[in-house]
């Protein structure tokens, strides 16, 4: 086949929304090439979820099932989806970038002698070849590459970089195939989550997150002043909480929680990726950082350029006198 | 146990990044470099777990000559030697060519677990741990929280999207990436500092390897990225800036 294989992601029958957005580039990419796209969703039973999906504007749903394939694995996935692009022979093969996708797309993508390009947040086309942007240096930097390399190419894409895109009701036909038995490696036990939250940010309609610019726990205090003052819930970046600052209950972004308060005022937080897709909902996003530079501000309404430690006691004195 | 941690050095987290005229890599002069964070807690991890099991800690990495002083201070926190693959421009390999030569140099080694961070602080391309264990013929798994090796089997705990966890065990040898918080990082002291001028640096060519580079992928241009939203900056002092922006949040975003 000459087209794009597209990996969707799905978990004890419910999708992971990311799908949509990997679909949303898929199709971008078959538009641009002209290349019709194929969508696979692996695991046992998923035949409610290929229906659902053939509603888009597909060429074809592959529900690739089995019941080894029930249970998430790297094993499993790598060699299932292995023996799909052998039979396929997609020109582009595109996934979502979520933790699953990590662990099994690098190994997919070198057993065909490939790199990942992992990561990606937009595509463009230079004349026939598409250009595709990453991030590097943790947000600081973007880049164009291409493949060099023949067919099957191999890429994953960020959250919130795509659109979703809206069923078509053109009614793709849905194949089942079975992948043949593979050694599986990795014995995979339930997941679960740490102990009971006491706070909830999701909830929460104002948050104050503290990044590593505060330095020092003892300058947390400065944080949950302001806190008190605007009346919001405190929030932090992952360094924070591995350093054990404050309970990993408050890490917002990708391995933490969601949130989508009214105002979210980011103090001495970069605005990495794995941070930003955890906040960028938020209605108002102030950001206080000493360098113009740093990514939050890509999507921050207000911005503070200064040295926190000025900032922060001046804002705090600012709402309490007001 | 033979642990094999992979480390990378990479430019410095407060640095200011100017992309070099080529617009292929960075513009060095004036930049410091540092241990990229995550291998710093996969280092950690390896220190463990031959203060629990016994063995070896032995730190590989692919980088220019600058990269030696990053290898001195892995040794001095306690690694036991350290393996330089020595390459002028490593930025110009793509994440396959990275791992060929990782797993060219390393493989002789025979070890029974090797430790990478999950994701370089420059490149970012979060799959040279997985790569390798594919290269290798290992089993793998990702963002990894903490590790067990009783009899020959790893169980681990790796972390799930959106404060979920699970436990995996594989069979020895195998890779694992670490995530950030696997434990406390622990500081090199004046003996390690000491002791660790004295420890093997095994310095191999990358051209050596007869790694031969496949057309893979090409990065084109480095670029500062473009803002999605337009930022209103406060100017001022302090408390000016603090006062607009209350007088904003309150009128403009009437979120106060
Ligand atoms: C798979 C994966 C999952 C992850 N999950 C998460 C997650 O859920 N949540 C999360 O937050 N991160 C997560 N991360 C980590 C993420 O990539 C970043 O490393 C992290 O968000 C950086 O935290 P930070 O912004 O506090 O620190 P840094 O990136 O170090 O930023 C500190 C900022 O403070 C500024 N600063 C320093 N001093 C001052 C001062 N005096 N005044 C003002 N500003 C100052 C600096 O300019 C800098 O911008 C994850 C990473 C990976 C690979
Ligand atoms: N040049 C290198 N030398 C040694 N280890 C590396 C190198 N590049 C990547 N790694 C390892 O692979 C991990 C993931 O890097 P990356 O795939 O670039 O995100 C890093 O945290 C390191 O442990």
């Amino acid at each position: 086949m000459s087209g794009i294989l597209l990996i969707t992601e799905q978990n004890a029958g419910s999708w992971h929304r990311m799908s949509f957005e990997a679909l949303g580039a898929a199709l971008q990419l078959g538009t641009a090439l002209n290349l019709p796209v194929h969508a696979c969703i692996l695991g046992s039973n998923v035949g409610p979820l290929a229906a659902e999906i053939s509603a888009y504007p597909l060429a074809a749903v592959i529900a690739l099932e089995s019941g080894a394939l029930a249970e998430y694995t790297a094993d499993g996935a790598t060699s299932a989806l292995a023996w799909l692009v052998d039979q396929l022979q997609p020109d582009y093969v595109i996934a979502p970038h979520t933790y699953r996708a990590r662990d099994f797309a690098p190994r997919l993508a070198a057993r065909f002698g490939r790199s990942l390009l992992a990561d990606v947040t937009g595509m463009r086309l230079d004349g026939p070849s598409p250009v595709f942007q990453r991030q590097l240096f943790q947000g600081k930097l973007t880049a164009d590459y291409a493949f060099d390399s023949p067919a099957p190419n191999f890429v994953s894409v960020q959250a919130g970089s795509f659109r979703a895109v809206e069923p078509a009701a053109a009614g793709a036909p849905v194949e089942s195939k079975t992948p043949p038995a593979a050694e599986i490696r990795q014995k995979p036990e339930p997941a679960f989550q740490e102990q009971g939250r006491a706070v909830d940010l999701t909830a929460a309609e104002r948050i104050v997150a503290v990044g590593r610019g505060i330095r020092e726990e003892g300058n947390l205090v400065l944080a949950q002043e302001l806190a008190q003052a605007l009346g919001a819930e405190l929030g932090a970046s992952r360094p924070i909480c591995d350093n054990g600052w404050l309970p990993m209950e408050r890490q917002v972004g990708s391995s933490g929680q969601t949130v989508a308060p009214k105002l979210y005022v980011a103090v001495g937080i970069s605005g990495a990726i794995q941070h930003v897709v955890g906040m960028k909902g938020a209605a108002c996003i102030v950001a206080i950082n000493k360098d113009p530079a740093a990514p939050i501000f890509e999507i921050a309404d207000y911005g503070i350029v200064a040295d926190l430690f000025d900032a922060v006691p001046a804002l705090t004195a600012a709402l309490q006198s007001s | 146990m033979k642990i094999l941690v992979a480390m990378k050095q990479v430019p410095a987290r407060d640095s200011l990044l100017r992309a070099a005229p080529s617009g292929l890599w960075l513009d060095e002069a004036d930049l410091g470099f540092e241990v990229n964070e995550p291998d710093a807690y996969a280092l950690e991890a390896g220190l463990q777990l031959r203060e629990r099991y016994g063995g070896e800690v032995v730190v590989a990495t692919l980088g220019p000559d600058r990269a030696e002083p990053a290898l001195r201070e892995c040794l001095a926190k306690g690694a036991d030697r350290a393996i330089h693959i020595a390459a002028d421009s490593p930025e110009s390999f793509d994440p396959l060519a990275t791992a060929r030569l990782l797993a060219a140099a390393c493989a002789p080694e025979q070890p029974d677990l090797i430790l990478t961070g999950l994701q370089s602080d420059d490149l970012g391309s979060g799959q040279t741990g997985v790569l390798l264990a594919e290269l290798l013929g290992l089993p793998h798994a990702t963002l990894v929280m903490a590790i067990d090796a009783e009899n020959g089997t790893l169980r681990v705990k790796r972390e799930l999207e959106g404060g979920w966890f699970q436990h995996l065990s594989m069979p020895a040898p195998a890779v694992l990436t670490i995530q950030s918080g696997i434990s406390r990082l622990r500081y090199a002291t004046l003996m390690g500092i000491k002791k660790a001028r004295s420890k093997e640096i095994r310095r191999i060519d990358a051209a050596s390897l007869g790694v031969t580079p496949a057309p893979g992928l090409r990065l084109l241009r480095l670029y500062p990225p473009q803002r999605a939203k337009q930022t209103q900056f406060l100017s001022g002092s302090p408390a000016q800036q603090a006062a607009a922006l209350v007088d904003k949040l309150k009128f403009e975003a009437r979120v106060l």
